[in-house]
């Protein structure tokens, strides 16, 4: 019994820092979204935040740095975006897989140049990094049954960004839903003629909502980089990005929802990583490419009304004319 | 004598080669309703969107009380204490009407206070004008009446004095139109002003104080409204001397063509559009619908047209009975549809392309699977030069022509297709009024030759020009029928609104 | 109001594209700089090492069949209304039913087989795309997502057969067994060294005619055929297909699957024609890059030949570039198809302004 509590927290371990990229890219995407930007971009914007990420703090020695650089390149990539999307109107899928491209092939081009290291960028040591915080407590109370070893093995012991992600589900519902700036990105996903009438600017509205997903892309590309792992490889996102993205269609472009889809693909992702070909009682042995299919499968059903029903805001996708 | 509430001075504006607006002046006195009435197409809607802030003017200034305003956006239209409802509301459906009113008007970056503030606001307003609407109802489940309700409201809750309303009576009913007028001379009797953008000459001679006249994008007469006529108006808006209604005999209908029996169609939502309809047009005559606008003619016409199945009832062609799909055009249908720009042409395509739409499988067109390309484009010239349709140009895309000979596009498409039973929805939507002559000219004579047609229009003067039997539908149902000598503009206007249904 | 002036043929057809790639090929001189090699010296050893000799050219065909065919694969998918990028998975999935034909059939003679193989790719092909074609028309699910998903369950599922089904037996490698060379697709070297170009190893084969070939017949389906009528109606408006009688559902479903046997076809040219075996990944990333040929291609087979050949230079010169420039990786070749996707498909229109002013006067009245 033992045992199988301590593999239960484990894997809850595990699948909080899976989770954790996958929460920002969401919130990121939900933001995009809501403004009625299609954001297939998520991908190449976590991986250019990874390599900026990465790039700075082997350079600095400063994991703040690095972090700062990888946001501050996300957000770059963010107006690229808009200014193809927003003031060109164009194509947004088409700008979005651009991006991803362009950036699978510049972090490694320039890693390669700048560091000399066949696409990779590691860090010099551990400043570089975000090292795992143990909150106060949790060896003491590491022994007490239940509640002590979750606090030890689950809550406490993660890097910064890990509680960063915790902290911005609340904040982005609460943005969302309560405030101004919310009110009206709901509003101009739904009905940007409505936003323009009203006096307020559809363009300004909608670069704005993708720079705050630049913001949470950057801190999702650091994490993999800078917190995760100790530094930048090629094609270092393997899909998380789109991942992400399943799971904001999954959670029906909300919040809360979203998040919990993530937790949920994180979980798949865990288990998979812990079965790795250990036969299961009854079962046999599950193939770990079934796991891994298994979140993409998932939003593959539910996009076609299998599980529930996701109905996009509905000027996803349109460029803002004024009709004439 | 008080500085007008609105002065527009030389407001010039051109779309690319196309001059919507050519030196523009207006005057409108505060505390009246002034109305602009134009045919679609004379710039009325553009001039508006520049005073609205929505789109600017290349030249020409722009005054309110008085004094000279920039006006680039509608933020400063609504600052400088202007409002609009335009044709299509702009409204976010999921929202609630408070949502609604509150964005763009939050009053600070939390909604909260701004939210119980108008809350307080629009209980005011809805006590001092009769607007009465419940906040927390979504948008997108209100009757359209209401939602314009929320319009007006929107403006006033940003303290409009100025309110622009564009074609606001295009999806209200008579009675419903005339509430709304009540709630317009309301706000003039409290100092407010109104400018109401129509092309109906009921809603000008009913309600305004002034009028303004525009043709081409030049405004071409200004009066007050109690001294003009609607003969005059008419004129001016058309710059020669009309023929409000086509030549036309009495006609001696033949056997049945189409006949419809207990009808029921649903909609993409799956909400009962069509309930239970019955109805026979004979060969040599032209049926009319009357109703306001989603009373369920368009579902209608499409299921009869097989582009939509029915839930339950019969269609019978020709006492052939047709089920849906493409069948309908082989059993000798045409169809000129209500939305001629999404359906009725695919406006990327050449005209040429455009011609065998829906007939692309006669044998005419296409061999052993292979278009006949040049038989396709010298149809397609024939075509423009019997129906003058200008440029006479088969290779130029759909979207190259103007509304006027788009529809006489489809109208050629369809007519010499040689259908038995033509189907016609709004046909002179956005048409300017020289094809609408052409275009009545020519249904007449389709008529005339003994084919059946059945008409289904939002314009009661069109229907009344057309029809030689009217069909009045509300709600679904048709309750009521009226033969064109007997029919006029009340008695229709009652049934369209539900009302004496039983009397008729 | 439709726009009433158009702009001249030349203009849209040549300069405005030649306009959106210069910009998008001096971004990329400007990424070599900072790399801090001389972008111009760059260009010369770029075009030497896709032109300057024999095999080089053989090799930057090689490539541009693969561009060709996935080019193809996603014009089809633009031209019924839906953005097709699910070609890696489709070819990866051909790649499967190729394999199949090829290793069940390897007793029979060439001519017999290769057909088949040719076949079995285009069929898995078009099969894979079937499913978000037929997840669309019936159920309405977006295509862009359920395309990429299907390419990540595509990728589990070969990595699962190649790795635990269909590798050599005895072997660690995760690759199958070598086809019998009766299937081998032949070489174009042999024949173009008649007149007297020496191809060298380039693996170039009778592929590259194959999708020649497919080209015209694109050409002649969606321009002249009546399906491919009812195609472009469907794409440039639903309402319109129902109004005209044509099935939407019918026609996504379609172009889907041709679209998807296009993309399959890319397995005829990397394995049959060149590896003779499955191999993890063989796909590498051209089904993304046909998104680029494609919009640069403007969706015509003429323009997408033009693109493929642009896009097989720069892969084949890429590769010489790297090998010569310690600084230039091949990753570089990826960023420019990146810049050519953004300033020829999402940026397409930033130069139309200031065209339209050039070539558009503006005129009085209506």
């Amino acid at each position: 019994m033992d045992g199988l509590w301590l593999q239960a927290l484990l894997l809850t371990d595990s699948t909080v820092r899976l989770a954790t990229p996958l929460v920002f890219c969401a919130l990121a995407g939900l933001f995009s979204e809501r403004a009625g930007v299609v954001n297939i971009a998520l991908e190449g914007k976590m991986l250019g935040g990874a390599f900026a990420a990465a790039a700075a703090a082997a350079v600095t020695g400063s994991a703040w740095i690095g972090l700062l650089a990888g946001i501050g390149f996300a957000c770059a990539l963010a107006l690229v975006h808009g200014f193809a999307t927003i003031t060109h109107r164009g194509e947004q899928v088409v700008s979005g897989v651009a991006i991803n491209i362009m950036v699978a092939g510049l972090g490694p081009t320039l890693a390669d140049a700048w560091f000399g290291q066949a696409g990779r960028i590691p860090l010099p040591g551990a400043s570089a990094r975000f090292a795992p915080i143990e909150l106060p407590g949790a060896a003491a109370l590491a022994h007490v049954p239940v509640l002590g070893s979750v606090y030890a093995e689950v809550v406490s012991g993660h890097n910064l960004l890990v509680y960063a992600a915790v902290l911005a589900v609340p904040t982005v519902a609460w943005l969302v839903g309560r405030t101004r700036f919310g009110l009206r990105l709901r509003a101009v996903g739904e009905s940007p003629a409505a936003v323009d009438t009203a006096g307020v600017s559809v363009e300004a509205l909608r670069y704005r909502a993708l720079l705050v997903a630049g913001v949470l892309c950057g801190l999702a590309g650091a994490y993999l980089s800078i917190a995760q792992n100790a530094g930048f490889i090629r094609d270092m996102t393997a899909g998380k990005g789109y991942l992400a993205l399943a799971a904001l269609i999954f959670g029906k472009w909300r919040p809360v929802p979203a998040v919990l889809a993530c937790l949920l693909f994180a979980l798949a992702d865990a288990v998979q990583v812990r079965l790795q070909g250990t036969p299961l009682p009854g079962v046999g042995t599950i193939p770990t490419q079934l796991i891994q299919a298994v979140p993409y499968l998932l939003t593959i059903l539910l996009l076609a009304g299998f599980v529930g029903r996701a109905v996009a805001p509905r000027a996803l996708g349109q460029p803002y004319v004024k009709e004439r | 004598m008080p500085a007008p509430a609105v002065e527009l001075r030389g407001i010039t504006k051109r779309f690319g080669p196309v001059v919507a607006n050519d030196r523009v002046d207006l005057t409108v006195q505060a505390g009246s309703i002034h109305g602009i009435i134009g045919e679609n197409g004379a710039g009325k809607s553009t001039l508006m969107n520049i005073l609205y802030g929505y789109y600017q003017a290349d030249a020409g200034t722009i005054l309110v009380d008085g004094t000279t305003r920039r006006i680039d956006r509608p933020v400063a239209a609504i600052r400088a204490g202007i409002g609009m409802v335009h044709q299509h509301f702009m409204l976010v459906e999921p929202f609630t009407v408070l949502e609604n009113l509150l964005l763009g008007a939050e009053g600070g970056p939390l909604l909260a206070p701004g939210s119980s503030r108008l809350r307080a606001e629009l209980a005011r307003l809805s006590r001092e004008y009769g607007l009465e609407v419940d906040p927390d109802a979504r948008v997108g489940e209100l009757p359209v009446g209401l939602q314009q309700r929320v319009e007006i409201l929107k403006a006033l809750c940003r303290g409009a004095r100025v309110l622009i309303l564009d074609e606001p009576t295009g999806v209200l009913t008579p009675q419903e139109a005339d509430d709304l007028f009540r709630i317009l001379a309301g706000l003039r009797d409290q100092g407010r002003t109104v400018l109401l953008i129509t092309h109906k000459l009921r809603e000008i001679m009913a309600i305004t104080d002034r009028v303004s006249v525009m043709r081409g994008g030049r405004m071409v007469a200004h009066r007050e409204t109690a001294a003009t006529t609607r003969e005059e108006l008419a004129e001016l808006m058309v710059g020669r001397k009309i023929q409000l209604r086509p030549d036309k005999r009495p006609t001696r209908p033949g056997a049945p063509v189409l006949e419809v029996r207990d009808l029921e169609v649903l909609d993409d939502r799956g909400v009962r559009r069509v309930k239970g309809v019955s109805l026979t047009v004979r060969a040599g005559e032209i049926v009319g619908i009357a109703g306001v606008a989603g009373n369920g003619q368009s579902e209608l016409l499409e299921a009869i047209a097989g582009i939509r199945a029915p839930a339950a009832g019969e269609i019978r062609l020709a006492g052939r009975r047709l089920e849906p799909g493409a069948e309908g055009r082989q059993a000798g249908l045409g169809h000129v549809p209500e939305d001629r720009l999404r359906m009725g042409l695919v406006t990327s395509f050449a005209a040429a392309e455009n011609v065998i739409l829906g007939y692309q499988r006669r044998p005419d067109y296409c061999a052993a699977g292979l278009l006949r390309r040049t038989r396709i484009v010298e149809t397609c010239a024939r075509w423009l030069d019997r129906y003058d349709i200008r440029p006479r140009a088969p290779g130029l895309p759909a979207h190259a022509f103007s509304g006027g000979n788009q529809q006489k596009l489809v109208l050629a498409r369809e007519l010499e297709h040689d259908p038995s039973l033509l189907l016609v929805g709004q046909p002179t939507r956005g048409v300017d009024i020289g094809a609408i002559e052409f275009i009545h000219g020519q249904l007449v004579a389709m008529r005339d030759a003994g084919k059946a047609l059945l008409l289904v229009s939002v314009e009661l003067d069109e229907i009344l020009a057309l029809a030689d039997r009217i069909l009045v539908m509300f709600d679904g149902h048709l309750v009521g029928e009226l033969a064109a000598a007997e029919a006029e503009e009340r008695r229709i206007g009652l049934l369209m609104a539900g009302v004496g249904a039983e009397a008729a | 109001m439709g726009r009433l002036g158009r702009l001249p043929a030349w203009v849209e057809l040549a300069l405005l594209p030649g306009l959106n790639l210069g910009l998008a090929l001096l971004l990329s001189g400007l990424v070599v700089i900072l790399l801090g090699e001389d972008p111009l010296a760059a260009v010369r050893l770029l075009v030497y090492g896709a032109f300057g000799y024999g095999e080089a050219v053989g090799y930057t065909l090689f490539y541009a069949t693969n561009f060709i065919l996935t080019g193809l694969a996603v014009a089809i998918a633009f031209h019924a209304g839906h953005f097709n990028i699910g070609g890696e998975g489709q070819a990866y999935v051909g790649g499967l039913g190729l394999t199949l034909a090829a290793l069940g059939l390897g007793h029979l003679p060439g001519i017999l087989s290769i057909p088949l193989a040719v076949a079995g790719a285009a069929l898995f092909g078009g099969l894979w795309a079937l499913v978000p074609g037929w997840l669309y028309a019936r159920r309405g699910s977006h295509v862009v997502i359920t395309t990429i998903m299907m390419n990540f369950v595509a990728a589990a599922l070969m990595t699962y057969l190649v790795v635990n089904v269909l590798i050599k037996p005895g072997q660690q490698i995760p690759e199958s067994d070598i086809f019998a060379e009766s299937v081998w697709l032949p070489p174009l070297a042999p024949l173009l060294a008649i007149t007297g170009l020496d191809l060298g190893r380039a693996p170039v084969n009778l592929c590259l005619i194959l999708a020649l070939a497919c080209c015209v017949g694109f050409a002649i389906f969606v321009w002249r055929s009546r399906p491919g009528y009812e195609l472009r109606v469907a794409g440039q408006s639903e309402p319109a297909a129902v109004y005209a009688g044509i099935p939407p559902a019918r026609v996504t479903m379609l172009a889907m699957t041709i679209s998807g046997a296009l993309a399959g076809l890319l397995a005829v040219n990397e394995i049959l024609g060149s590896q003779h075996r499955l191999v993890l990944g063989f796909t590498g990333g051209y089904g993304f890059v046909g998104i680029a040929v494609a919009l640069m291609g403007r969706n015509h087979p003429f323009g997408i030949v033009l693109a493929a050949l642009l896009f097989g230079a720069l892969y084949q010169g890429g590769s010489e570039l790297a090998f010569d420039m310690p600084k230039i990786s091949r990753d570089m070749v990826v960023v420019i198809q990146g810049l050519v996707i953004l300033f020829a498909g999402a940026l397409e229109h930033l130069f139309r302004p200031a065209l339209e002013a050039v070539f558009l006067r503006p005129a009085t009245g209506r």
